[in-house]
């Protein structure tokens, strides 16, 4: 089922930090179901678009909007960093925090933080500070995090970088599990391998802007541009 | 030297006759300074954390008067204070002057930018560690303020220790503002100036022990306090 969130509309979004030129003008738009990979190079914008996207930053020019207000909007939503934040408090406190903001019951936090807990494999850690777990285990622990309030949009800044294949293993199933269960992800990386296991469509932005979009398929078999050509096949792109 | 060891013995002596004026100073001593503490962290606390998550026009001014206001001179605080709550004050028909109450208002003015300032610089660093994904989570300005309170309390406990260090060493104010009148304003600290003034060193010095001793001894609860995370568990 299609979240009323969606769609979500960017038009004519640029972003500028002082003298440089950092995304756009963008124009595109996120519906239906399934996930959707920002690919591109380093600096090419991808986090940028994600943030405004989400509404972390804001664009110096263009508009966002979704399929709900705004506020209600991004509510429905979450987002996970590339480098995973994490309270300093424990695993369990961790997991309940989103509930408590929302002012969910006792009984029910404590129980789906311990679900959630047992599902990333950190069950016989609930009292663990979670700022002692490892690199994976932290980046586990903010997608719980963020997919324990079933957001119906999900962001995901590059989430398997520096991690190991074990790991990935991991984020990649609760992704797909995510998206099984009707959460609409738009996800950052520049891994091509992990782009064509998990994508429904794809988008690539080169220089700050969007280079070329297609379906999953043939956006990976049959590129049209030869920089995306050049992209797929690992080749340098400047 | 005989001066010290008359101190140190005077000291040992009071402490273990616990000798009834003594305990009553002391014990006036840790209300007054105590109480101005649980005030001035009621305000500095909110406030420290507030100017780090909040942007507004004349931030830097105010961080920067708030830093300027740690160096307080207490005579002065004890002046203004004395001012204000003497009979022909603003304040002067609340009758406070001379009494502990008054006390506490001093130290609280005197304390409160300096837990304030510490807050703000703790919680700055704290802030910028968890400002993404707190904007993320759409939490309010309010729900902010409350997670770095919480999740800082290990940084804060420090601040609120060198508040009541403060505190609890001042003289000029609380001895302008209370009057130091026996079983009624006298603390350790205005207890200590009086013996030395009539030449007591001996007393003065077992005294001062006694209020070293109690410094310490809520620096010791503050830091087994602080300990909030213990053998891997939070």
């Amino acid at each position: 089922m299609v979240s009323p969130v969606l769609p979500l509309k960017v038009r004519g979004v640029s972003v500028r930090r002082g003298a440089r030129h950092l995304l756009g003008p963008i124009d595109l738009t996120i519906e239906g179901t399934g996930l959707t990979m920002v690919l591109g190079p380093n600096g090419s914008g991808k986090t940028t678009l994600l943030k405004v996207m989400h509404g972390l930053e804001r664009p110096s020019e263009g508009k966002i909007s979704y399929g709900l207000a705004r506020a209600e909007a991004e509510r429905r939503q979450a987002y996970v960093f590339q480098t995973p934040i994490v309270l300093r408090r424990s695993v369990q406190q961790n997991l309940a925090y989103p509930l408590e903001l929302i002012g969910r019951p006792r009984d029910e936090i404590r129980r789906r933080a311990g679900e959630w807990a047992e599902r990333i494999g950190l069950g016989g850690a609930l009292s663990s500070p979670a700022t002692r777990l490892s690199g994976g285990e932290k980046q586990k622990l903010a997608l719980a995090r963020a997919l324990i309030r079933k957001p119906e949009l999900l962001f995901l800044d590059e989430p398997c970088a520096n991690l190991d294949g074990r790991s990935t293993r991991a984020i990649e199933e609760m992704l797909l599990e995510a998206r099984a269960a009707g959460t609409r992800i738009v996800m950052a990386t520049h891994d091509i391998a992990q782009a064509r296991r998990l994508a429904t469509d794809a988008i690539l932005l080169i220089n700050g802007a969007v280079h070329e979009t297609g379906e999953a398929p043939g956006f990976f078999d049959a590129p049209v541009t030869s920089e995306t050509k050049s992209f797929l096949k690992g080749d340098i792109i400047l | 030297m005989s001066d010290i060891f008359d101190g140190l013995a005077a000291a040992f002596w009071l402490l273990v006759t616990l000798e009834p004026n003594l305990v009553e100073i002391s014990l006036r001593s840790l209300q007054v300074s105590l109480t101005a503490l649980a005030v001035a962290c009621a305000i500095a606390l909110p406030l420290g954390t507030w100017l780090a998550v909040q942007r507004f026009r004349y931030r830097r001014v105010t961080i920067a008067t708030l830093n300027a206001l740690m160096g307080l001179p207490p005579v002065v605080v004890g002046l203004i204070v004395y001012i204000l709550f003497s009979r022909s004050g603003p304040f002067g028909v609340l009758g406070l002057l001379f009494t502990p109450t008054a006390m506490i208002i001093a130290q609280v003015v005197i304390i409160t930018p300096l837990i304030a300032s510490i807050t703000h610089q703790a919680m700055r660093d704290l802030w910028a560690e968890y400002h993404d994904l707190l904007i993320s989570l759409k939490t309010t300005k309010v729900q902010r303020v409350r997670t770095l309170i919480w999740d800082g309390r290990r940084t804060l406990l420090t601040a609120a220790l060198a508040g009541f260090g403060r505190a609890i060493g001042e003289v000029g104010a609380i001895m302008i503002v209370g009057g130091n009148i026996d079983h009624a304003t006298r603390v350790l600290t205005t207890a200590i100036a009086l013996e030395t003034g009539k030449g007591d060193f001996a007393l003065a010095l077992g005294l001062g022990f006694v209020l070293i001793a109690l410094a310490l001894m809520v620096s010791l609860i503050t830091h087994w306090l602080s300990q909030t995370e213990r053998e891997g568990r939070w």
